[in-house]
């Protein structure tokens, strides 16, 4: 252990945290002053621009009791399997078969390929979708060729089909992520591991069960806490595709949000909403955090 | 050894993250204000005052150059148009025009009329909220400076709001650029397939146009349901409201009149009727998912005989087909009885706090009364130009669509049978109530009487707010 002259250090401190200052005044500004004015005006009830009046956590109780706002939140829920558990799954299985099988230049292909909707912005990628999946849309006339001319429909407005058509489109897009993730994860396992399950005759997907899952869990717990969120906040896929439609079906806590805040002008019940989701948010997060953790110690 | 070396470390570090703290909390503390207290400004019971002395000498745009800050809506020509025509006439105006879609403009107005560049001319949503907050200029100086109030009564009227934020009276808050009107507009060579030699007299008879339709393996009736445009199915429910009832009880609950209610026996009838027009298949399946422009482009293509659409897309249908758009007020329940329809100014406002708040007036005068304007407004907006009685509507190009929505509009205004949107009634009951249940009926997931019943829950529960 090296000593070091008391005032050497305290200067070091002190520049430390002057080269941080910068990054934190933003970081204060932007984030932490909004998330405290959120959690200040969920405490009233506020037009956004007229006077406020302090009502305590009533907004908090609407939250709870709104069957409406409720759903909201059933809905995200339901949005995880879409966006997370597809994504994710399929993504092992995908960056697993690249692994072995796409080496080379048709791997960087692949890759590119799936990646792509990532690169896509979210609006643009809903506009797109919203038309494959009209009533004569691209999506119809394939299935019609196919002779189920019988289940075509519109799909994005069909009460029934809505929510899981929003949550293809969403697992659409963060598959890319979740296989490069995946992928890159992967080359950094010992092949030796694989060497040896083969000589003790573990077969394709033994392998994958005993060696490849276990040695992601980190790459895993990232990717379940991004597309996660982006199930919990989503907001661009479901305000370009349906709006929250029809009915409420796939109407969504970051949408609810805008709309209460916005257009029905209660900004205090759209901050409770707000921070319920923060809440949400993190409670869903944590434990995903812990399983990644786990595996480093 | 070690532990001192820490402990020194820390200690240092912790004075270090005073300063960081510090810069927190200045941040902390000026975000705990009460929300609003310190932006509020003038409250409702005290309108802004009126233009005194420059409105003596006759509020004008003057001769040194002014630049005037607007806001108008995305996809709308006739703003743009006038703006361009008003500067060549007066070269000292220049403009500032922003642009974007109703429904952002919408969620946008209260703050970019409170903020430190407020429009001087902004297409308007809703208006009675951003009254109560003070945001809107009150433009009773101009009424009488220009002599407004010797126009119809009526076309002030939907602009206006009392002390008690009821609109329909009171002081003015905002100017019509135009006058619209709404009905159903035809496809003449399909309406000929089905035999429609004349406009129906009576709901009976569209009816019967609409299963002649119907069995001729033709759409009956296009529309738009999908949320991101709002449920167009509210113009055929608003169309059979009126028919079946009086306006008067639609026009106070869209006014915000105390104890008014949706849910009435007229309406119900109402609702029932467009209940059994989406079982019978009269409209898209795919209804829901159908947006405002869709509808619209799908029609132009042929898909539909009939569509409920405002004289605003005039222009289009001209476009899309040619001498081929025809259109009619929608009947009454009984032949003979008095047709209604809905009928609202192009809403424009002037921001409380504009800065060029006499030249947006001037415009707002010049609009209705200047002879190039009001040919503007017909021929791009589709719509009457309202101002005073004695000047006369000008002329559409011969075969438009105009034309038809123009005599129309003479036939509601006999009937005084002009009403506002029932979408308009609060800031978010289309988006919250309307568009919802509407879009549920389609799915069969709601009845004529539920939908009543929802949207008038919803309604008292933002009035509550």
């Amino acid at each position: 252990m090296r000593t070091l002259p008391l005032r050497r250090v305290r200067r070091q401190a002190v520049v430390g945290w002057l080269f941080v200052l910068p990054a934190l005044l933003m970081y204060a500004a932007f984030v932490l002053q909004p998330v405290v004015l959120t959690v200040q005006y969920s405490l009233y009830r506020w037009d956004g621009v007229g006077p406020a009046t302090f009502v305590g956590l009533s907004n908090y109780e609407t939250v709870l009791s709104d069957p409406n706002l409720l759903g909201t939140i059933v809905n995200a829920f339901r949005l995880i399997v879409f966006f997370s558990f597809i994504p994710v799954t399929l993504g092992l299985v995908v960056a697993s078969i690249m692994r072995r099988v796409a080496a080379g230049s048709l791997g960087t292909v692949a890759r590119t390929v799936l990646f792509l909707p990532q690169v896509i912005p979210l609006v643009a990628a809903g506009i797109v979708w919203s038309w494959v999946l009209s009533l004569t849309g691209i999506f119809n006339q394939l299935l019609t060729a196919l002779g189920l001319a019988g289940v075509t429909r519109a799909w994005l407005g069909d009460f029934d089909t809505a929510l899981p058509a929003v949550g293809f489109i969403g697992a659409w897009v963060l598959l890319g992520l979740c296989i490069v993730l995946l992928l890159t994860g992967m080359t950094k396992i010992d092949p030796a591991l694989y060497e040896s399950a083969r000589l003790d005759g573990a077969n394709a997907i033994r392998e994958f069960i005993a060696i490849t899952i276990p040695s992601l869990r980190n790459e895993i717990a990232v990717c379940l806490t991004v597309t996660v969120i982006a199930a919990l906040a989503a907001f661009d896929i479901v305000y370009v595709s349906t709006g929250g439609g029809p009915g409420l079906a796939t109407m969504v806590p970051g949408l609810q949000i805008y709309v209460l805040a916005f257009s029905a002008r209660q900004v205090g019940l759209a901050s409770a909403l707000a921070v319920a989701l923060i809440v949400l948010v993190l409670v869903v997060i944590l434990p995903i955090q812990r399983l990644g953790r786990g595996s480093v110690e | 050894m070690f532990s001192s070396e820490a402990i020194r470390r820390v200690r240092a570090d912790l004075r270090a993250a005073r300063l960081g703290a510090l810069a927190f909390s200045v941040v902390l503390v000026a975000a705990c204000a009460t929300p609003g207290a310190v932006t509020t400004p003038t409250p409702s019971s005290q309108p802004s005052t009126a233009p005194s002395a420059s409105v003596a000498a006759g509020p004008s745009c003057g001769t040194a150059p002014v630049e005037l800050n607007a806001y108008f809506e995305t996809g709308f020509d006739l703003p743009f148009k006038l703006s361009e025509e008003f500067t060549k006439q007066f070269p000292n105006v220049t403009w500032k025009i922003s642009q974007d879609q109703f429904t952002n403009l919408m969620n946008a107005t209260p703050r970019l009329l409170s903020g430190d560049n407020p429009p001087d001319l902004i297409r308007l949503p809703t208006m009675v909220s951003l009254v109560k907050d003070g945001l809107l200029k009150n433009l009773d100086g101009y009424v009488t400076a220009f002599g407004w109030d010797k126009w119809p009564a009526a076309q002030l009227a939907q602009n206006r709001v009392g002390a008690d934020g009821t609109r329909g009276a009171g002081s003015l808050y905002a100017m019509g650029l135009n006058y619209s009107l709404t009905g159903v507009f035809y496809n003449k060579k399909l309406a000929a397939q089905i035999g429609m030699t004349t406009p129906p007299k009576t709901v009976a008879e569209f009816e019967g146009l609409l299963s002649k339709a119907k069995s001729a393996g033709l759409l009956p009736i296009m529309v738009w349901n999908a949320s991101a445009s709002g449920g167009g199915l509210a113009f055929p429910l608003q169309q059979l409201m009126a028919a079946y009832g009086p306006t008067q009880p639609i026009n106070d609950w869209i006014f915000q009149k105390k104890g008014a209610t949706i849910d009435t026996a007229a309406n119900l009838t109402a609702a029932q009727h467009l209940q059994q027009w989406i079982q019978a298949g009269y409209f898209p399946t795919d209804a829901n998912a159908i947006q405002y422009t869709d509808a619209n482009a799908r029609f132009g293509k042929g898909e539909g005989v009939f569509i409920f659409n405002g004289d605003w897309q005039d222009a289009g249908y001209d476009k899309d087909i040619p001498g081929n758009a025809g259109f009619f007020v929608f009947p009454s329940a009984q032949a003979g009885g008095s047709v209604a329809a809905m009928s609202a100014p192009l809403t424009y406002g002037i921001a409380t706090k504009a800065k060029r708040a006499d030249c947006a007036a001037f415009f707002f005068n010049w609009v209705a009364t200047n002879e190039k304007a009001r040919q503007i407004d017909v021929s791009v907006g589709g719509s009457n130009p309202g101002g005073p009685t004695n000047l006369a509507i000008p002329p559409a190009a011969a075969g438009s669509v105009i034309n038809e929505t123009l005599a129309a509009g003479g036939d509601v205004a006999k009937s005084n049978g002009a009403m506002d949107f029932i979408a308009n009634a609060t800031g978010s009951i289309f988006a919250q109530g309307w568009t919802p249940e509407l879009q549920k009926m389609v799915g069969g997931k709601q009845t004529a009487d539920g939908l009543l019943k929802a949207v008038q829950a919803e309604y008292e529960k933002e009035l509550k707010q």
